[in-house]
């Protein structure tokens, strides 16, 4: 067979796939994948680390304990009748603990004692059931003097003695607390979206520019349409991210089979009733992959063609932090429409291509609508293919330049002077 | 529809002469007329012309920064031109017939951590060829080169000539009809670079159509049938080597043995002499009027030698002197 005779050309769809095929490999066998694999491990770890130690000093520094310097008597009265109030007021009912140094000591003064820095209580009740002294900053006197009153009464015997015995009658949800559930799997939908798409977005940004570091971007732009190598490279990435997302899911599906209560538990979720959203999880699932693979894809050819512009790793760092903040922006955006449903902000945050995603996973999550997805999945995907068609016109135009005598010669005329640049038209190889 | 080499003048650069080469009647594989192409208003080329018949070892010769790279680039379809046309094959894409055309760039590259048969496999694939027929066809080349032990090797584990050859099969291993080299002996030693000639001599005896960038004028005078001479973005010359080299009369060099008398009369008036030598151009009429008259004058001839032009006195009749300083100093820093 003469080589005339086959197919003079790759079709697109062909030449992508090339691509493909060589990054995915590449991209699963290489340690970065490794790093990419684990990455998730250190925000979790320090996510809770962070808590841990947060909730440690937040409960050491923010005491609820209420110091008792009455006499003997009326501090184990009120500590009785705060008892007595605990099943009725639950979390409204203070701890009270006896400040030692004012057990017979007539001297002993509230006020001097707070101001001096002395125990951690929240306020110091002196004085008589009767007459109960309040003493504390206005914030916690606002807070606990209520409270404090009932108590003392109580104490006193000035309260009912018997409370009747009410009956309940659940409902499993309301229009409002749908609502409101329904917002928070919204928010959660978003909140993951967000973050597989920036974990895995980076590592598309620092794709061609390692593959211009090893020259062999010439060799593609010259063998293939640009626009086939882009998006070649785009679905080799979003392959390598369903296969890092399947690692996690199953990692994370292990766990919960080992210890589905410590989790429950300890994250005090009960992801077993999670609040279910409009269209239903099957459609609501099916939705978030194809979502997440069109934010991906949008933010992807964004940030190729951002990785193209740059010509060393450390370009496509500096390059990381103000496309970090442009995706924080976007989530922000489609994050605060939640609660503005039918507003022009949810539309804009709809219509705009890299907020689109997010912003109609939210959508499913709280409309029952079809079709709108349908509408927002034509747009998206147009979207994608301009991006990545002007991604790659920009690659063509501004980075296949050759040589670097133009350059230099026009760096320098820069600051020589307008007249001088218009005088160095020098060619480059 | 083709045209035939020589027979179009360029209409963007009049002062460009386009000399027939060794092609009439061949079809052409390139055809590039007034391509212009500027980087932020830095002009790269101004105004390039060239033919190259099918079949043709064709030279791109000129200094660094003289607009080589990017007149490959635009022929390739890898830039297109700002003004101008191109034709590859008869066609204004180029990447509609990829799997008819192999690129060496002047940088190298390779991904390090390939191997150097799934390389060349893969940049066979790059230009429609299955990676199994690549991967065999590839270790069929490296068999023929000597490098069959570096088939399994990554490509940073091999040495950078090593390296390059395997680049070079991989532009070859879909067994293209045109080849482009941009710079292709730069970096290799003089064994290396001989066995690059030999093998571009090859692909021509196969009816493969080559085009290469060099600033090494022995290589384009060594293997090319036709040559584009470029600078400062314009091609001042293209055309055959021979046409190339006739554009300079030829000199005659005269040793005698008297060194005074009636016969240098019959000397041409710009005949310069350099110790024992008279150097002159060849009279229109050939040396024979001129030789009786030596004769009958007794000069006494000790020799007398007709020296044809090289290609290296075409340039710099062609493209200038300062050019061909640059020319030279490159081929210096090359070799350097």
């Amino acid at each position: 067979m003469s080589e005339l005779d086959v197919k003079p050309r790759l079709s697109r769809l062909e030449a992508a796939w090339v691509i493909a095929r060589r990054d995915f490999i590449a991209v699963l066998f290489s340690r970065a994948f490794l790093f990419f694999l684990i990455g998730p491990l250190f925000p979790v770890l320090v996510g809770g680390l962070a808590g841990s130690i947060g909730g440690e000093v937040s409960r050491a520094a923010v005491s609820t304990e209420i110091g008792l310097a009455m006499s003997a008597s009326d501090n184990a009265a009120m500590k009785a009748a705060s008892e007595k109030l605990r099943p009725q007021l639950r979390g409204v009912v203070p701890e009270f603990a006896e400040i030692a140094e004012a057990r017979a000591n007539p001297d002993f003064n509230a006020r001097t004692f707070l101001e001096e820095k002395k125990g951690n209580y929240a306020v110091i009740l002196s004085g008589s059931l009767a007459a109960p002294k309040v003493v504390g900053t206005r914030g916690q006197i606002d807070r606990w003097q209520g409270p404090v009153e009932l108590i003392a009464a109580t104490a006193m015997g000035a309260s009912p003695t018997a409370f009747p015995e009410s009956s309940s009658s659940v409902v499993a949800s309301s229009a409002a607390s749908e609502r409101s559930n329904r917002v928070r799997t919204a928010q959660a939908a978003q909140m993951v979206l967000f973050l597989l798409t920036m974990l895995l977005a980076g590592m598309v940004l620092s794709n061609l520019a390692e593959e211009k570091g090893n020259k062999i971007i010439e060799i593609l732009a010259a063998a293939l349409p640009m626009d086939a190598v882009f998006m070649g490279k785009l679905f080799a990435m979003l392959g390598v991210s369903f296969v890092g997302i399947a690692v996690w899911g199953t990692v994370g599906w292990g766990f919960w089979a080992i210890a589905e209560d410590a989790i429950v538990t300890v994250t005090q979720t009960d992801y077993r009733n999670l609040p279910g959203p409009a269209v239903g999880w099957p459609m609501f699932i099916a939705l978030g992959v194809i979502y997440f693979s069109m934010a991906y894809l949008l933010l992807g050819s964004l940030f190729l063609t951002i990785g193209a512009m740059a010509n060393t790793v450390r370009e496509v760092q500096t390059m990381s932090m103000p496309v970090t903040m442009m995706q924080l922006m976007v989530f922000f955006l489609a994050a605060y429409t939640i609660t503005m449903p039918g507003s022009n902000l949810e539309t804009f945050a709809i219509v705009f291509p890299l907020s689109s995603p997010f912003a109609m996973l939210a959508r499913a999550a709280l409309e029952e609508t079809m079709w709108i997805h349908a509408v927002a999945l034509v747009w998206q995907t147009i979207s994608v293919a301009l991006l990545v068609k002007g991604g790659s016109i920009l690659f063509r135009k501004r980075v296949m330049k050759s040589g670097s005598a133009g350059r230099v010669k026009r760096k320098r005329a820069w600051f020589a002077g307008r007249k001088a640049a218009d005088a160095l038209v020098e060619p480059a190889e | 529809m083709h045209m035939q080499v020589g027979e179009h003048m360029s209409a963007g650069n009049a002062a460009s002469i386009h000399k027939d080469i060794e092609g009439r009647g061949r079809p052409l594989a390139i055809e590039a007329r007034g391509l212009v192409k500027s980087f932020d208003g830095t002009m790269a080329v101004k105004g390039v012309d060239i033919s190259v018949p099918e079949g043709a070892i064709y030279g791109i010769l000129g200094p660094n920064g003289a607009g080589k790279t990017t007149t490959l680039r635009m022929l390739l379809g890898i830039i297109d031109p700002d003004e101008g046309v191109r034709r590859v094959f008869g066609h204004d894409r180029p990447h509609d017939i990829g799997r008819l055309i192999g690129y060496l760039p002047e940088e190298r590259g390779l991904y390090p951590a390939m191997k150097a048969i799934e390389a060349i496999a893969f940049m066979g694939a790059l230009r429609g060829l299955p990676l199994a027929e690549g991967r065999t066809r590839g270790l069929e080349l490296l068999e023929r080169h000597s490098l069959a032990h570096a088939a399994e090797r990554q490509i940073r584990q091999l040495s950078k000539g090593m390296a390059q050859t395997v680049q070079l099969l991989g532009t070859l291993v879909h067994r293209p009809k045109l080849v482009v080299l941009d710079e292709p002996f730069s970096g290799l030693d003089a064994i290396n670079q001989g066995k690059l000639e030999g093998m571009i001599r090859n692909l021509a005896e196969e009816g493969v159509t080559v085009i290469f960038s060099t600033h090494v004028i022995h290589h384009a005078e060594r293997l090319c049938e036709g040559v584009a001479i470029i600078a400062g973005g314009k091609v001042p010359y293209a055309g055959s080597v021979e046409a190339a080299r006739d554009r300079i009369p030829a000199q005659v060099r005269l040793e005698t043995r008297a060194r005074e008398g009636a016969w240098t009369a019959a000397l041409p008036e710009d005949t310069r002499r350099e110790g024992d030598f008279f150097y002159f151009p060849l009279p229109e009429s050939g040396v024979e009027p001129l030789l009786k008259q030596l004769i009958d004058g007794e000069a006494g001839i000790l020799s007398l030698s007709i020296e044809r032009a090289g290609l290296h006195d075409a340039f710099v009749a062609i493209a200038g002197e300062a050019a061909a300083k640059q020319l030279e100093a490159d081929q210096v820093g090359g070799a350097a």
